[in-house]
């Protein structure tokens, strides 16, 4: 396009103001560069933790049956890969988790749209949900066990009262902070009722409620740990029965190999959140801005 | 100049008025149907504006009058707290007046802002398209009407950029493409250019000149430049502060093509300063 309206200075002064210019070159490397360049800090990171892990394994302040080596541990991590067990109770925790988040996800937005919508709400549960945020969620089993009994449903309740103060706090956090000015331009352009909220609200607040999701998710992931320890059904086999298993037969080995996949699963999740918060922000250019270009 | 036609409005003949019924008759909002005709598009009768009550309330206009005809591009110009903004505010309808009348007869207005305002998640085309969307047009025309309008600020390859890929001033022209895609007859601007520099500023004059004239728009233009005000407007209007109140109106006879830079645009904007230092004078004790 710069060849048909070369004369025009207007279409000049644009491609002048939009060349490359030095300072953000290299900020912009390959993404296979990038890739790399990201990843080698996290090996470095595991290499290092294993590597004191094995120093303090090997001081032998305590015997190798109450602390294991790496080496110990992560045989018995493979070995544990083999069998169908470890894999059923991951599916079974994922399930419970993904079942609990999407309801923590489903509630905490209701209730984030309502408190933000509606004025009388917002004062009272607003400091109502960030109370409950505060509460440590497995202070609530108590309460769940005599409810529901030992069953499912009581992890399920303790996740989303652990996760759905967040993700109702991120999306009011979110509709709170549109900006004005992009409000007098909707508003300008006749966007109203509904139609606002769709286009303008809801999308402005996004990040936002991402963050609230990452956090929502933080808690829903603990929540879920500490009930499958205290809530044990017969007959399932969860991460937590495998850990609580493990204590009871004093297999240290074996627990520190589940606790490694309660590491990777939540880390895993985590990576996936923070993608998408990535990927929102590069949009719109706010990850750019923070290079300072 | 025909400013201050006070008390004009005759009560209002029933039934849908008569092609050649007289002028003052497309003043109130209601009437619609006389979208272009008539020879007022924006009239502001002894307007007046309180922010706040009591004691600390805050008289921002103070029976302000002001006639602007169809096509006419009319700039304002004042020191801070002349109520140019709620002014602005008052005819686009998103605030309303605490005595007088702001009359747009049925006419379409959109405001523009110092900042572009463009939404940050949506490239420069789904930005213009989503304005063509909340005036009901259908879908599958947007797209192409998106390019055509992005096209007449000179940004016709810039549609798939979002707006942190522009320079200001590309980012302005696609709030420009905005405002022209609610198809308004009235274009409120808010200080747009202050933001730039001098020399996208310049080009940005004659874009704006040049879509006006095409279109046919009338212009309520709001700057703090007394260059930039005699420069663009067929008639400027100087306002006083604390309240905002007329206190000077100037036709500009100046010959179009103009430039920011010519003698007679000096004169004028050195007679504009001149007024609005002793306007600025009498706050001074």
């Amino acid at each position: 396009m710069a060849a048909e309206t070369s004369l025009d200075p207007l279409s000049g002064l644009d491609n002048l103001e939009l060349a490359p210019q030095p300072g953000r070159d290299f900020l912009r490397r390959g993404t296979g560069g990038k890739a790399l360049g990201a990843v080698w800090p996290k090996l470095l990171a595991i290499a290092l933790a294993l590597g004191v892990w094995e120093v303090v394994y090997l001081s032998g302040f305590k015997s190798a049956i109450i602390f294991p080596g790496p080496a110990t541990v992560l045989a018995n991590l493979w070995g544990q890969m083999q069998h169908a067990l470890l894999w059923q109770a991951i599916g079974t925790t994922l399930q419970r988790a993904v079942v609990g988040f999407g309801l923590a996800l489903i509630i905490g937005s209701v209730v984030g749209a309502l408190v933000s919508r509606i004025k009388p709400l917002r004062a009272g549960v607003g400091s109502l949900i960030t109370g409950l945020q505060t509460m440590p969620s497995i202070a609530w089993f108590p309460f769940a066990i005599i409810f529901f009994g030992l069953n499912t449903s009581a992890i399920l309740f303790v996740i989303v009262l652990g996760a759905a103060p967040s993700i109702a706090n991120g999306l009011i956090a979110g509709v709170d902070y549109t900006p004005p000015l992009l409000l007098r331009a909707g508003k300008t352009m006749g966007l109203r009722g509904f139609a606002l909220y769709r286009h303008l609200i809801l999308p402005a607040s996004l990040p936002t409620f991402v963050a609230g999701l990452k956090q929502g998710w933080a808690f829903a992931w603990r929540s879920l740990m500490a009930g499958e320890l205290l809530v044990i059904i017969a007959g399932t086999s969860s991460i937590g029965v495998l850990l609580s298993t493990d204590q009871q037969q004093a297999d240290m080995p074996s627990a520190m190999a589940i606790m490694i996949v309660i590491l990777v699963l939540g880390i895993a999740v985590d990576a996936l959140f923070g993608t998408i918060d990535r990927a929102i922000r590069r949009r719109r250019g706010l990850a750019e801005s923070a290079a300072g270009s | 100049m025909s400013v201050t036609q006070r008390g004009v409005a005759p009560p209002q003949a029933s039934g849908p008025p008569a092609p050649g019924s007289p002028p003052s008759s497309d003043v109130s909002r209601s009437s619609a149907s006389t979208r272009g005709a008539g020879t007022t598009a924006v009239r502001l009768t002894e307007v007046s504006k309180v922010y706040g009550k009591g004691r600390s309330s805050l008289l921002a206009l103070d029976k302000v009058s002001l006639a602007v005809r169809p096509g006419e591009f009319v700039c304002l110009i004042g020191a801070s707290g002349c109520g140019k903004s709620t002014m602005l505010s008052l005819v686009a309808g998103l605030d309303s007046a605490t005595a007088g009348e702001v009359a747009t007869g049925g006419k379409r207005v959109t405001l523009m802002f110092q900042e572009p305002a463009l939404f940050p998640w949506l490239t420069s085309s789904r930005n213009v398209e989503l304005a063509l969307r909340a005036r009901g047009v259908p879908k599958q025309e947007r797209r192409a009407r998106a390019a055509e309008l992005l096209q007449t600020v000179h940004l016709g390859g810039f549609g798939g950029k979002r707006p942190h890929e522009l320079s200001g001033g590309m980012r302005q022209r696609v709030a420009l493409a905005r405002a022209l895609a609610q198809d308004a007859d009235v274009l409120l601007m808010d200080e747009p250019f202050g933001a730039l520099d001098a020399m996208t500023r310049d080009l940005l004059h004659e874009e704006l000149e040049r879509i006006c004239g095409e279109r046919e728009l009338t212009v309520l233009f709001v700057t703090h430049n007394v260059r930039e005000a005699a420069r663009l407007g067929d008639r400027v209007i100087v306002l006083s502060s604390r309240p905002g109140r007329v206190i000077e109106e100037i036709p500009v006879g100046i010959e179009r093509p103009r430039r920011m830079d010519s003698p007679q645009i000096a004169e004028l904007g050195a007679h504009m300063t001149d007024r609005l230092r002793e306007e600025m004078a009498s706050h001074g004790r």
